[in-house]
């Protein structure tokens, strides 16, 4: 790996709905070992933007680059296997399984082919030893054998990167990951995020101007569709533009 | 390595009670009713490999009576050739019919799994509502498909000369019939059991539950999907053969729409995503048949509203009543 | 193929397209309002030819009996909807088809016993007895013909009902938004019974009309309710008029196949049709939500 070329590139996307532009030119460069923020207000185009990172959406126009490999057509599950994982903005888990089964699922989809018919799969410790490993990171070993629906808002959270995290993933895609989520909560999924980064690529869509701003390495604004600047938060908060378009009627009204 | 939990006793129990049924039908002086208790366990693997789709997979297939009837016309047809000593393709590489058993079952799952493939690969690229229609609209092609094969009875069916046979069984006898067929049920459940707490079953559970999160944590789910859709479509031709030599005769009727309908009524009524669950249903689904057709020829009249009621007011299935209370919930 | 027997073909399958319409406009209109799956619209389909060909008997008419028909299914179908259906709007599709299935059940089996076993057929009323000559040398029976300009004016009805009507109006604001149409004041499950209502009176409409051209019988309306689930299948669930276009290709595809093609391959024509379509467009000619 070229240790100076970025590790997601997006260069130029473009992604209408009738005559608006979702995404309208979107270029972005996520390094190896940051954490990268993506901010912006409603309606700038960021659930279109994940979409399409992820594979769900597909581009008009535009390429996006994974460790210098073009993905732009790829589906979702293959993205996965490159190394690309992610979480969802409204929690997306298996509710009606345990949290290890959430967990070991995840392992599974990178630990071979599952066309496995007759051996069980509770009994394979090379699917439960890394989710048992991924839930202690995320502090919810001792939910192992829960439900998932039976967990709390914020340890469906946690779940949701637990998730993420299991298959060991260059690149985590976390969809405001403190959505929903009260002061202590937050707090948590901070300190989690920060321990990730230890291992892990992070890009972060998030809300929360406090936590964007205690764990980024930089930060990009969409605006209307388009990245109007990137930076680290220092410059962002200094960015006349961003503070224009943005920030000031976020800090205003908060 | 098998633990002794209230379900292996309980397995245990149940396969006894299957054992020990001819010979108690015999001593109540009721040995005709072997015949309803195969006809019951031929349905009841039906169920279950509806239920691989339905309640594990969460894909409603509105068309598994068309697996049915392939794999019943599989046997019929090559019966038929072996009785009357006619080819089944003539040309450089000629086929003929046959009656063994260990040929026509085989080909019978093979040919039914073909067209589980075929359908699903197609069916499967929608969901939802759209999946119940196509299933339903595919199952309705082959039925005509049936229909118009003037060449094997056409609308009235095919009589097969005689049963297959099999490793020197005597099939005409009722009792061994039905230790064959319970046999193979108990087979296919085992075979079940394990597919659905394997690795594969975790996948089509995960993609029932969630099908968008899977995608994402990697999993390509529509290949899984289609090949739990020929699973499933396999062993429902499987029932069809054994259904075949039961009666000894296959036709369009096998595949009727209808039949789809009911065998989706005998996994919900049972409880769906378990694997007793069907079975239950088809017992008590084809009991109450009897029940009520021995009442009134018009039957329908009172199980249509039943099973209105079923659906409003309990649709949890029977299994999802009796554990209602302990919590023993699979799903 | 001549000239002629290519144009009688081609009316041939109009016709049969517009009697799918017909069951595919009502189905389509509940399921895209109302998101239920109808198993038993086929139902009331069999019983729209039923009630005409009693009230024929009774009135002496045809066209009367056809005329009673249509709000007798209505209100039976009405009937229905208040006191089972109801309940199943906000169930999961699974549910709704296995009880809308014990509803057919019942209608069969209902309809055996007030109508017997046999089959009834209804002869073509006396002034559309006869042939009209469609094109120079090419004449064509006068009752079809009618089927045909019926089901094309009802096709206009309806589209005029939905684009430019209060009602209309309500129906597709009931598609997209159930709380807004019950902001507005107006009752929703009225305007659920309402359209109900209309899809059964247009089911009837077209088993009544089929009363003439096939036998009455208990199951006639389900052969027509699968071929229906494809027309509805190709044409987007939902869309009113990729049912119209769906309907009228699959009535066409059908009746031509037939004719030139071997049976077995007849008769899978049109599925074959509906899976290239779908292999193509998963969610059909004209998806409602694209």
């Amino acid at each position: 790996m070229n240790p100076s070329q970025p590790l997601l590139s997006v260069r130029g996307i473009v992604k209408r709905y009738g005559g608006l532009a979702a995404s309208d030119g979107v270029d972005l460069d996520v390094a190896t070992g940051e954490i990268h923020s993506i901010i912006g207000p409603n309606g700038a185009g960021k659930t279109t933007l994940v979409g399409q990172l992820s594979g769900e959406i597909r581009p008009d126009a535009g390429q996006i680059l994974f460790d210098g490999r073009d993905i732009t057509t790829v589906p979702t599950y293959r993205r996965s296997a490159l190394g690309l994982a992610r979480s969802f903005q409204v929690t997306s888990i298996f509710p009606r399984l345990t949290v290890l089964e959430n967990v070991a699922l995840a392992v599974q989809a990178h630990a071979g082919h599952s066309f496995v018919f007759w051996r069980p799969a509770a009994e394979e410790e090379r699917l439960r030893e890394p989710a048992r490993e991924a839930l202690a990171r995320t502090g919810l070993e001792r939910h192992a054998s829960s439900i998932a629906a039976t967990l709390a808002h914020g340890e469906q959270r946690r779940l949701e990167v637990a998730m993420a995290i299991a298959t060991e993933p260059r690149l985590v895609l976390l969809d405001e990951p403190t959505a929903g989520m009260g002061p202590e909560e937050t707090r948590q999924m901070v300190d989690l995020l920060h321990d990730l980064r230890r291992d892990t690529t992070i890009l972060l869509v998030e809300h929360d101007m406090d936590v964007v701003f205690a764990l980024s390495d930089r930060i990009s604004v969409l605006v209307y569709g388009r990245v109007i600047a990137t930076g680290s938060p220092e410059a962002i908060r200094a960015n006349a533009d961003v503070r224009d378009a943005y920030l000031g009627e976020e800090y205003a009204d908060g | 390595m098998p633990k002794i939990t209230p379900g292996t006793l309980g397995a245990v129990a149940a396969v006894a009670l299957l054992l020990a049924l001819p010979p108690i039908l015999d001593l109540v002086g009721a040995p005709f009713y072997v015949d309803v208790a195969t006809r019951i366990a031929i349905f009841a693997i039906a169920a279950v490999a509806l239920d691989l789709v339905l309640g594990y997979g969460g894909m409603v297939s509105f068309g598994h009576a068309a697996f049915i009837g392939v794999g019943a016309y599989t046997v019929g047809i090559l019966s038929t050739h072996a009785s009357n000593g006619t080819l089944l393709f003539d040309g450089a590489l000629p086929i003929g019919g046959t009656h063994s058993a260990l040929i026509a079952w085989p080909l019978a799952v093979l040919a039914s799994a073909l067209v589980a493939f075929f359908i699903g690969l197609v069916s499967l690229r929608t969901r939802g509502v759209y999946f119940i229609m196509i299933t339903l609209a595919f199952a309705q092609m082959i039925y005509f498909f049936f229909v118009s094969l003037e060449t094997y009875g056409g609308d009235d069916g095919l009589s097969l000369w005689e049963r297959s046979s099999l490793l020197g069984l005597d099939l005409y006898d009722s009792t061994v019939f039905y230790y064959l067929v319970i046999f193979i049920l108990i087979a296919v459940l085992v075979f079940c059991r394990r597919l659905v707490g394997a690795r594969f079953g975790r996948v089509i559970v995960g993609a029932r539950e969630n099908e968008r999160r899977m995608n994402a944590i990697g999993f390509p789910t529509y290949r899984y999907k289609l090949v739990c859709f020929t699973i499933s479509g396999a062993i429902a031709g499987l029932a069809g053969a054994l259904l075949a030599n039961q009666t000894e005769f296959v036709s369009p009727s096998l595949l009727h729409w209808t039949r789809s309908g009911e065998l989706i009524v005998m996994v919900v009524l049972g409880g769906m995503g378990t694997l007793l669950g069907p079975v239950v249903g088809a017992i008590f689904f084809l009991l109450l048949e009897d029940v009520l057709s021995e009442l009134t020829q018009h039957w329908m009249i009172i199980f249509g509203p039943l099973l209105i009621l079923v659906v409003l007011f309990a649709n949890r299935g029977l299994l999802g009543l009796l554990r209602r209370g302990t919590g023993n919930d699979t799903r | 193929m001549t000239a002629a027997l290519f144009a009688e073909q081609v009316l041939n399958g109009l016709q049969l397209g517009v009697m799918l319409f017909l069951m595919a406009a009502g189905l389509t209109l509940v399921f895209g309002i109302m998101n239920l799956i109808n198993l038993a619209h086929g139902s009331l389909y069999m019983m729209g030819a039923y009630l005409t060909a009693t009230f024929q008997q009774a009135t002496g008419s045809f066209f009367l009996g056809l005329l009673l028909a249509l709000p007798a299914t209505a209100v039976v179908a009405m009937l229905v909807e208040l006191v089972a259906l109801r309940q199943l709007y906000d169930r999961d599709h699974l549910d709704q088809v296995l009880a809308t299935f014990g509803l057919i059940l019942f209608f069969n089996e209902l309809t055996r016993i007030i109508w017997g076993p046999s089959a009834y057929f209804l002869d073509v009323p006396e002034v559309l007895s006869g042939t009209v000559e469609v094109l120079p040398g090419i004449p064509y029976p006068a009752f079809r013909l009618a089927i045909l300009l019926a089901g094309l004016a009802v096709a206009a009805f309806l589209f005029f009902l939905i684009a430019r009507t209060r009602l209309g109006m309500l129906i597709r604001a009931g598609a997209s938004n159930r709380e807004m149409v019950s902001a507005l004041g107006v009752d929703i499950r009225l305007l659920y019974t309402l359209v109900f209502g209309l899809g059964a009176a247009l089911a009837a409409l077209a088993g009544g009309m089929a009363g003439p051209i096939l036998a009455v019988q208990v199951g006639m309306g389900e052969s027509i309710l699968i071929l229906t689930f494809v027309v509805i299948v190709i044409g987007g669930i939902g869309s009113v008029h990729g049912a119209l276009v769906a309907a009228l290709l699959v009535g066409l595809v059908d009746t031509f196949g037939s004719v030139l093609l071997p049976a077995a391959a007849a008769e899978m024509a049109i599925y074959l049709l509906m899976a290239l379509i779908l292999v193509w467009r998963p969610s059909g000619l004209f998806p409602v939500n694209a």
